[in-house]
């Protein structure tokens, strides 16, 4: 048995062309507007780090619990979290931009101000770099050590890897529940550094494990028309389709809990992250995000029959990660457009330009070896799974 | 002459494996029958598709009644804070919908919850105390290692001949007549 994508199929050449296109008109767009552009690289970057930190997840989670059914596709969350190092390149324009993105990094309105001084000491260009710096080390540390374990199984059939990975997992977990939040505080909460959420991390959590269920269930569903034709059922897509449902669930969940308990103090320092999200026309992106990212999916969802049909799960996964893309507009561009949503050229071509190398990226490891992970001691399990 | 004033209710057959009973519930779904039912001291994988089984609208019910109690919940909140008992509470409007998400989603949990545990109980007919496949002593294996199916008399296919030579057909063993003086 050897399923293996073919090398420099046309799904590879086409990712690297549309990503280098993507990120030459992105550095044209640096040019005519760098503020522009470094708030729609952060978007595009806080979304394709979702997905591979969601992909890390998948993966601890599945050996955490020592799931079986996700075995056979287990090879598409594993290449996800294989480019984590990779994304780290991505960062750069971030840390060149710091001054035009992060407010407490100019040092004229540090001196004026009584709270970003109190906060200096943690947010402060130095320790911001080396907290990130961090972050990648740990992620690229477990993504390239669980994706080598997974491999050397596959090449030795020595399922003493799988029993590592099952031991290792429980605290690569923990490590990752915590650099995620900082990282999500770091990138994205402290564009406004006055306002702080705790709950913030867990929210980009969820949106980001949301995120990464509709891209493996569109990997699934892909190659269920190819070489995973007889491996993957309709009982495995329906399962991911409950998963992206439940974490849609989980998303709206955080999303309420911050928002209710802001509501209800109604403390002004807290309740103006949501005064900018509800002034002029970004009060439409937020219904659009509450009724589009919660309601309609929810009701939609709730439909056995949608989980099982492959093209209604295609369309309602497209549908989730255009959301999901929505959803990290919504939480960092209110702080450049202040007042009303404006979509930028550069917001399509910087998430064009990561997205096109983050799958040429996924392909190429995909090609590399076998689709499915062969010499797992669980894949005949997994392939006869029944629900 | 007891004998006589016995009623028929079914015939039990017993089978080797759960591999066994899951081929012979195919094969008397294929053949027709609809009031028959396989007993094992487990559940088998892939029975309610050989038995052919429809989906149990348990799911529905529970949803129903879950957004009943969600519906309620709101009701209740609404009424009793703009209409019953108007109180200014942090300034916030009479009708504040989001301080009712709590109570309103718990309200339609517990609703949901309570309608899959009682549904569950109405769908499967339970509790039942008494059943026909009580009057076989054999029977008594279907809590160990005994796999079982009975069919009933009711089902419009059933004739004590054709349906004892069709279990025999089938691999059925220790085939017995479901008979007493039970009067229902």
């Amino acid at each position: 048995m050897n399923i293996q994508l073919t090398k420099n199929s046309l799904a590879t050449k086409v990712s690297l062309i549309i990503g280098v296109l993507g990120l030459a008109l992105s550095l044209l767009g640096f040019f005519a507007n760098h503020e522009q552009f470094f708030y729609s690289w952060l978007v595009a970057f806080a979304f394709w780090m979702s997905i591979a930190l969601g992909g890390l997840f998948f993966v601890l989670i599945h050996h955490l619990s020592g799931a079986v059914w996700s075995v056979v596709l287990r090879r598409f969350p594993e290449s996800f979290m294989a480019i984590l190092p990779f994304m780290a390149i991505f960062f750069f324009p971030i840390a060149l931009g710091l001054y035009d993105l992060y407010h407490w990094a100019h040092a004229d309105a540090i001196a004026h101000d009584a709270l970003l001084q109190e906060k200096a000491p943690y947010l402060n260009i130095v320790f911001f770099i080396l907290r990130t710096v961090f972050f990648f080390i740990v992620w690229s540390v477990f993504g390239r050590l669980f994706y080598r374990f997974s491999i050397k199984n596959d090449v030795t059939g020595d399922a003493g890897y799988i029993t590592k990975a099952k031991k290792i997992s429980p605290p690569a977990v923990i490590l990752f529940a915590f650099t995620v939040t900082f990282a999500a505080f770091d990138w994205l909460m402290s564009l406004d550094p006055h306002w702080y959420s705790t709950i913030f991390g867990v929210y980009y959590f969820a949106g980001s494990t949301m995120a990464t269920y509709a891209i493996t269930t569109l990997f699934v569903l892909y190659f269920a028309k190819g070489p995973l034709a007889n491996m993957v059922s309709v009982e495995h897509y329906h399962d991911l389709g409950k998963l992206i449902f439940t974490f849609t669930i989980f998303w709206a969940y955080m999303t309420f809990s911050q928002y209710f308990l802001i509501w209800y103090a109604n403390i002004p320092e807290e309740t103006v992250w949501f005064a900018h999200r509800w002034h002029g026309s970004w009060k439409v992106v937020t219904l659009v995000l509450a009724v589009g990212h919660f309601v309609l999916p929810f009701f939609i969802m709730l439909v056995r029959a949608v989980k099982r049909n492959p093209l209604a799960l295609t369309i309602f996964a497209l549908w989730m990660l255009l959301m999901h893309f929505i959803d990290i507009f919504w939480l960092v561009m209110p702080n450049l457009h202040k007042e009303g949503a404006v979509f930028s050229w550069m917001d399509a071509t910087t998430m064009i330009g990561i997205g096109g190398l983050f799958l040429w990226l996924v392909f190429l490891h995909l090609s590399k070896h076998s689709l499915v992970p062969i010499n797992d001691p669980q894949l005949q399990n997994s392939i006869h799974h029944t629900g | 002459m007891a004998q006589e004033q016995k009623q028929i209710y079914g015939i039990l057959a017993e089978f080797e494996s759960a591999a066994a009973l899951l081929h012979a519930a195919a094969r008397i779904r294929d053949a027709g029958y609809k009031e028959f039912d396989c007993h094992s001291p487990f559940p088998i994988h892939g029975m309610d598709e050989a038995m052919g089984l429809k989906r149990s609208p348990l799911g529905w019910i529970v949803g129903l009644m879950a957004f009943g109690g969600l519906f309620l919940a709101y009701l209740l909140q609404g009424w009793t804070s703009t209409i019953d008992y108007p109180l200014i509470i942090a300034g916030k409007p009479f009708f504040s919908y989001q301080a009712y998400v709590p109570v309103g989603f718990g309200i339609a949990v517990l609703f949901g919850a309570l309608s899959a545990f009682f549904g569950m109980l109405v769908l499967n007919k339970l509790p039942q105390p008494w059943h026909p496949v009580f009057y076989s002593n054999n029977f008594e294996k279907m809590s160990t290692d005994g796999f079982f199916i009975s069919i009933e008399k009711k089902d419009e296919k059933f004739t004590v001949d054709h349906t004892t030579t069709f279990l025999a057909s089938i691999g059925g063993q220790n085939i017995e007549l479901l008979q007493g003086d039970r009067v229902e």
